[in-house]
């Protein structure tokens, strides 16, 4: 679960790491107000969970009253990759001559958490981790004694930082770990971390990701997801019904139990020349109303033009996967997309037999069901 | 013969007083399972489905010669779990099926499984299966059946799909092992494919990997190295777009392009891994390796 950029900083400044004076802003008369009083060169930025804001014309540096207008009425309201901007931040331009990067993350191959450091701050990491590796000092720490102090002195060090503004920039690591162990963090990471020519350190942004299975145990960052809470309509929903559910461009809707069986309907939908239009897994031991609800979700995704059931059943039941479809389907006069059902495993000859072949198509294999849905699809496509 | 779970194998059920603990007690009973006890802290004394619980797993290995851990118990209290398997003597092999364990836990379970000789299976995994002899979890029995061919996945239901298209050929499967979802587990691919090397009962395995981390590669440079028994293979998630998370926490692609099916099908392949574009074609591929 991913926070917005100003509770990012919220929990940084908090923290005791120090970030540029800030106010957020929801609409152009409060972004204005905020600008004249925080005082000129100030940055706007959309408060959207997007890579690239900059690029994408997200983020703009104003210098007056008249440009900050003109910012606000540009960035509030924009459509910002498929993102609704519905908050800004506004934010004091800090006058920096360097700029780094500061991040915490889990190393799923060592099974370690790792701080990185490196002077190329500013830019897409992701990207000097592919193209210049050697550019990004790692330290990986062990979880059972914690980031000793010499690690974090190491890494800044080991990638090059000034002499000068090290010790504070290692200060800013260790709070950092600090948040990423105490928060259930994910990936925490500062960029960039600006330094100013009398060797301040500022962080510019604020990524904090927090691992979605502890939310249990934080109750504030949970709070703070609901407000950080996007996606389009249909996200949410499945959000609601607690669905596994990712929305794609094809016209093939897809429902099934278990993330890689379901991801291999996907591929196997695109093998045989159709578009998925969804991924949505409805886990372990669903019951027929939840198939149901699968269902209804998928119907009402207006890109949808077919739709295949893959269940194999060991903790779900066939029987259990017909009659919620059958409920599913028994509420239409007119059944509004044709539907293909491969049922296999527990109960699956039971569920065969429940299924109402007037209002579904039964098919034995996955590679037929596939197959038959995405002729449907091409047929209501033509 | 098999890996990881024979005849001898005696299990203690973590969380069997639970509803998924207990009903999957039962089906492993039935399935011919040495399921000899329960371990719920302040429930020993009691019996389910007609076997004695115990407060502590140390217990229950102790009076009735446990050698092997399932844990089912809910994800706050699942790490602890693993810890008390890992702990207990007399554990030597310990099936985490519990999904959705903060990461944070499981770096520590991972830390401290470096220093036993004691396996982990998952978590976030349906177990592990030898056919005709036993099973550890809730993978479906009545799908398998007793041959030669070793399977190693990180998903439930796909790893099912791919033995009903096996044992629909007549195919049968030495040991399954579901090596579960999570960015962090126990027993990786390498781990399962060093057992199955080991196996002079394994004639060939079929590995069924998916998007996200660096595993199968790293499992494809292992066996063009390492392994005479001939693998074939599967990858989930070709039309998976970055960013977004499949289902598993562990199944991502990040936006450098890292993880993805296509660099774990090429680097299979370069090792020498026939990979097939469906389940009924993974089938094709074995069938021509026996």
């Amino acid at each position: 679960m991913r926070l917005h950029e100003y509770q990012a900083k919220q929990v940084f400044a908090d923290a005791g790491i120090p970030t540029p004076a800030s106010q957020l802003a929801e609409t152009v008369d409060e972004a204005v107000d905020a600008a004249e009083e925080i005082g000129y060169p100030v940055a706007i930025k959309a408060q959207v969970h997007v890579g690239g804001r900059g690029k994408a014309g997200g983020i703009k540096l104003v210098e007056s009253k008249e440009e900050a207008r003109e910012a606000a009425e540009d960035i509030i309201g924009m459509d910002l990759k498929g993102y609704h901007v519905s908050t800004v931040l506004v934010e004091e331009a800090v006058d920096f001559v360097n700029e780094l990067y500061v991040g915490v993350t889990m190393d799923r191959n060592e099974g370690r958490p790792v701080a990185m450091v490196s002077t190329k701050g500013g830019v897409n990491i992701e990207e000097v981790a592919e193209e210049d590796p050697d550019a990004i000092a790692r330290e990986h720490i062990d979880p059972a004694f914690g980031m000793h102090p010499f690690q974090a002195r190491k890494v800044v060090y080991e990638a090059g930082v000034d002499r000068a503004v090290a010790n504070d920039v290692a200060s800013v690591l260790t709070t950092l770990y600090q948040l990423w162990d105490d928060r259930d963090g994910a990936d925490t990471e500062i960029n960039p971390l600006m330094i100013t020519s009398d060797d301040e350190v500022i962080a510019a942004d604020a990524v904090m990701n927090i691992d979605g299975d502890a939310l249990f145990r934080q109750p504030e960052i949970a709070e703070m997801g609901e407000e950080a809470a996007e996606g389009d309509e249909l996200e949410q929903k499945a959000d609601e019904y607690g669905f596994d559910y990712v929305r794609l461009d094809g016209n093939v809707g897809i429902i099934g139990n278990g993330a890689g069986l379901v991801m291999t309907t996907l591929d196997l939908v695109d093998y045989y020349g159709g578009e998925p239009a969804n991924f949505l897994d409805v886990g372990g031991g669903a019951k027929a109303d939840r198939i149901a609800n699968a269902l209804d979700m998928v119907f009402s995704d207006e890109n949808v033009d077919s739709v295949v059931f893959n269940i194999f059943g060991g903790i779900t039941r066939g029987d259990e996967v017909a009659n919620g479809i059958n409920q599913a389907l028994e509420q239409f006069d007119e059944i509004p997309k044709p539907v293909t059902v491969r049922l296999a495993g527990t109960n699956a000859e039971e569920g065969m037999e429940i299924l109402n072949e007037d209002l579904v198509t039964v098919e034995h294999t996955l590679e037929d069901a596939v197959q038959r849905a995405v002729e449907y699809a091409k047929e209501v496509e033509a | 013969m098999s890996v990881l779970v024979d005849e001898d194998t005696r299990v203690v059920v973590q969380g069997i007083t639970g509803g998924e603990g207990k009903f999957h007690t039962e089906q492993m009973l039935e399935y011919g399972t040495n399921v000899v006890a329960g371990a719920v802290p302040g429930k020993g004394g009691q019996e389910v489905a007609g076997v004695p619980v115990y407060d502590t797993v140390q217990g229950a290995a102790r009076e009735e010669d446990a050698n092997a851990a399932v844990v089912f118990v809910p994800p706050a209290f699942a790490g602890d779990a693993c810890f008390e398997a890992l702990d207990a003597k007399g554990i030597d092999l310990v099936v985490a099926i519990t999904e959705g364990i903060p990461t944070q836990d499981m770096a520590r379970v991972y830390r401290k499984l470096q220093e036993t000789d004691t396996h982990l299976v998952g978590p976030n995994c349906p177990g592990v299966i030898t056919p005709g002899v036993a099973k550890l979890g809730i993978l479906p029995g009545n799908i398998f059946s007793e041959g030669n061919v070793g399977l190693v996945s990180r998903s439930g239901t796909l790893t099912y799909q791919v033995v009903d298209n096996l044992t629909n050929r007549g195919i049968g499967q030495s040991t399954a092992i579901g090596i579960g979802g999570d960015p962090i587990i126990g027993t990786d691919f390498i781990g399962a494919l060093e057992q199955f090397e080991a196996d002079p009962d394994t004639h060939a395995v079929v590995m069924c990997g998916e998007i996200g981390g660096e595993d199968e590669e790293e499992a494809a440079r292992y066996i063009g190295e390492h392994m005479d028994t001939p693998v074939a293979g599967f990858i989930a998630g070709r039309t998976a777009p970055p960013g977004k998370r499949m289902g598993h926490a562990g199944a991502i692609v990040s936006g450098s392009g890292t993880g993805t099916a296509q660099s774990k099908i090429t680097a299979l392949e370069d090792n020498g891994v026939p990979v097939g574009d469906t389940p009924e074609e993974v089938a094709d591929h074995v069938e021509d390796l026996l």
